[in-house]
């Protein structure tokens, strides 16, 4: 790093990136891998995710992580933001409701109510 | 026998017989007899769900069943290996979080749960490192420090020592090399904050500890983390290697001269270890143990050069600090008390986990606001906080505001930011044993008052819980206490009796009931409860002779039964499984 334009540069990049379409992206899945996900389940989570994915042929969707959001007891956590619409945060996603979650919200487009932690 | 499937039908005893019947005649019909095993529990759920069965080994569970349903499920699911979907129990959804608080406020944790830790351009992206550009291009090493005084930042390790007075002695320490220090050995039972930071956020603390290595003219820094926190080492160690990568920590920093780098330490398990002193030890490959101040670390610290040594969270408060300037961080908070903490809130409230509040917000919007209330509304009785060396705040400081000086008025610590909630259901004595326990495990031996009179402490707290207390066991614990706080070096010592003494204060009544009436308030100490079955309600069912662990129930069947107090070990299960509730304790 030699000057502040040259992280001013790097910033730009990454804020185009973050932008779906800026990927070529239809949808982002987060999954929180912090130590209290983790214990939770969260590294099946996301395996499951990636494999229903991959069942699906989905390409598009960028499967990222991130740490604790600080609801440990609602953990394993998983966000999901399709297209431009706002982020969705669901709660005790365990492996066996990955294929739902997938199926109506990255696939149909709508959130799956009853598990969604609201506010 | 090994057999491929079990059973547990739990349920009311008529109903659940009805259908443990159905079940094993269909059983029978079916020809699995050798095959499936039934069993009878209790309470399968907290909630009554009818009669319930779960089915191993895929745990299917199923709940109001009929004798027909229980026929049907032979059939489908133990026979044909399909699970009868209709009568499986779903889980509620999960419950909807009201609106979050508008008392939380996030500095510190601001981008975690927000960005990915193992990508430093997504930290760029939230302007990650602009404050260690703008301190090396646009700051001299005072006008960082000056910009911290004016943030009013102290330590938030516990202590609360103003930041940029540290950062002023280390600057103006002779002495070469320089040495920086991160302490990340969270240590305190129940708190967590600090490894959601290095989780969540990595590159925050490493801008704050190139910042201040900057300020004190140090190049090399240690993060010093403990060993059970593995996923804080790897994605630290991974941020440190991104961070070289684009030239943010080694040589040269930003073509300015300036060169920085970092390198993980793995604490060992010890819990004094988090003591500065004890730390700096550890780090040099010593054992950990605290050793006298002065010379401060400032002035001769990490191999007896001047170091400086600060918290996780300190750090993480620095980049933004600089970024939005002192005064942005001195609006919040109280007179003497800055800016936000992070406090892990557990125990018996409704929503545990970590929060972020300015400081200066009460207990009660702390518990209440924040974290929904006591656990299915029982009475609040106090809150634990700053950990294992913190004190309890009992119901009369509810609307006390949360600051370093307020916590120590009333005999508490602001410490990392544990906040353990307590209800009316939990005992103080106990409480009290229980800390003292641990940190009598976790004195390092150094100072004879810690070591002995912690083990003479938690030796008269074991006998008041035992049943066993005396006429002077209060007065005992004082004295221990007090001499224990005068005569240790570090805060394990001078903090250890904290949790009595304060408890001695707040609650010296349930300390004499212990004593003197030989009865737990909250009927938690075992010793001090009774089960006693109640003869004109026992129908003489014999369920709890047949259930108790000990036999220590007799009787015969129709008539009532009687508990042997010599025998009995208190577990409890006896009044579990009374289907009269003859059977009571107290």
């Amino acid at each position: 790093m030699k000057s502040l334009e040259e992280l001013r540069q790097i910033k730009e990049r990454a804020l185009q990136r973050r932008k779906l379409s800026g990927e070529g992206s239809r949808a982002r899945v987060v999954v929180a891998m912090g130590t209290c996900g983790i214990a939770a389940g969260a590294r099946d989570t996301m395996s499951a995710i990636l494999k229903e994915l991959e069942q699906r042929d989905i390409a598009d969707v960028v499967v990222t992580q991130t740490g604790c959001l600080g609801l440990c007891e609602y953990e394993p956590i998983v966000q999901v933001q399709v297209g431009e619409q706002d982020m969705v945060t669901y709660g005790n996603i365990g492996p066996d409701r990955v294929a739902t979650l997938i199926e109506e919200h990255v696939v149909g487009g709508a959130p799956v109510e009853k598990w969604q932690l609201k506010g | 026998m090994a057999f491929r499937a079990h059973v547990i039908i739990s349920g009311a005893p008529e109903q659940a017989q009805g259908v443990k019947t159905a079940l094993l005649e269909q059983i029978d019909t079916l020809g699995l007899n050798e095959e499936v095993e039934i069993r009878e529990a209790t309470d399968l759920t907290i909630a009554s769900q009818g009669v319930e069965a779960i089915v191993y080994p895929d745990a299917t569970h199923y709940i109001d069943l009929t004798p027909e349903d229980a026929a049907l499920i032979a059939e489908e699911h133990l026979y044909k290996g399909r699970p009868v979907e209709r009568l499986v129990y779903e889980e509620p959804g999960v419950e909807p979080l009201p609106e979050p608080s508008i008392k939380e406020v996030r500095v510190v944790l601001k981008n975690v749960g927000k960005i990915n830790p193992e990508d430093i351009d997504d930290y760029i992206a939230e302007d990650g490192y602009a404050a260690l550009g703008k301190a090396l291009t646009e700051m001299t090493p005072d006008d960082v420090i000056a910009e911290l005084k004016a943030s009013g930042l102290r330590g938030r390790g516990g202590a609360g020592f103003p930041t940029w007075l540290k950062w002023t002695f280390a600057r103006q320490a002779t002495g070469s090399p320089k040495y920086l220090v991160c302490n990340g050995d969270e240590g305190d039972p129940g708190a967590f904050m600090n490894r959601r930071v290095l989780e969540g956020d990595p590159h925050s603390v490493i801008e704050g500890m190139a910042i201040a290595a900057y300020a004190i003219g140090a190049s090399q820094g240690y993060f010093y983390v403990r060993a059970e926190y593995p996923i804080a080492i790897e994605t630290l160690r991974v941020a440190i290697e991104q961070a070289r990568t684009y030239g943010l920590l080694g040589e040269n920093i930003f073509d300015t001269g300036f060169s920085f780098d970092l390198e993980v330490r793995m604490g060992a398990g010890a819990f004094v270890c988090g003591e500065e002193t004890a730390l700096m030890q550890s780090i040099e490959g010593k054992r950990g143990q605290p050793r006298t101040r002065p010379p401060f670390p400032a002035v001769s610290g990490l191999w007896g050069k001047p170091t400086n040594i600060n918290n996780v969270e300190t750090y993480a408060n620095v980049p933004q600090i600089l970024l939005k300037g002192g005064e942005w961080f001195a609006s919040m908070g109280t007179e003497r008390s800055k800016g936000t903490k992070t406090f892990a809130i557990a125990g018996k409230v409704k929503r545990t986990g970590l929060i972020e509040v300015p400081l200066g917000i009460t207990v009660r919007e702390i518990i209440y606001d924040v974290g929904g209330g006591i656990l299915d509304d029982k009475a609040y009785k106090a809150v634990q906080t700053g950990g294992p060396m913190g004190g309890c705040i009992p119901e009369k400081y509810l609307d006390m505001p949360v600051d370093y000086e307020s916590l120590a008025s009333v005999g508490s610590i602001m410490g990392s930011g544990g906040f353990v909630v307590m209800d009316e259901d939990t005992c103080m004595v106990d409480i009290a044993r229980f800390f003292m326990e641990f940190v009598q495990e976790e004195s390092c031996g150094k100072c004879v008052p810690c070591r002995v009179g912690t083990r003479k402490m938690l030796d008269i707290l074991n006998r008041i819980c035992g049943g066993e207390g005396r006429p002077g066991d209060i007065e005992s614990l004082e004295v221990l206490g007090k001499y224990i706080k005068s005569g240790s070096l570090c805060g394990l010592g001078q903090g250890a009796p904290n949790p009595v003494l304060s408890t001695i204060e707040h609650f010296r009544d349930e300390y004499e009931a212990h004593i003197y009436d030989k009865k737990c308030p909250a009927q938690v100490c075992r010793a001090l409860i009774e089960y006693k079955v109640d003869p004109e309600t026992c129908i003489g069912c014999t369920r709890c002779a047949r259930n108790c662990p000990v036999d220590a129930i007799s009787g015969t069947p129709r008539e009532a039964h009687i508990i042997d107090p010599e025998i009995c070990i208190r577990c409890g299960i006896c009044e579990q499984v009374c289907p009269v509730n003859a059977i009571s304790h107290e």
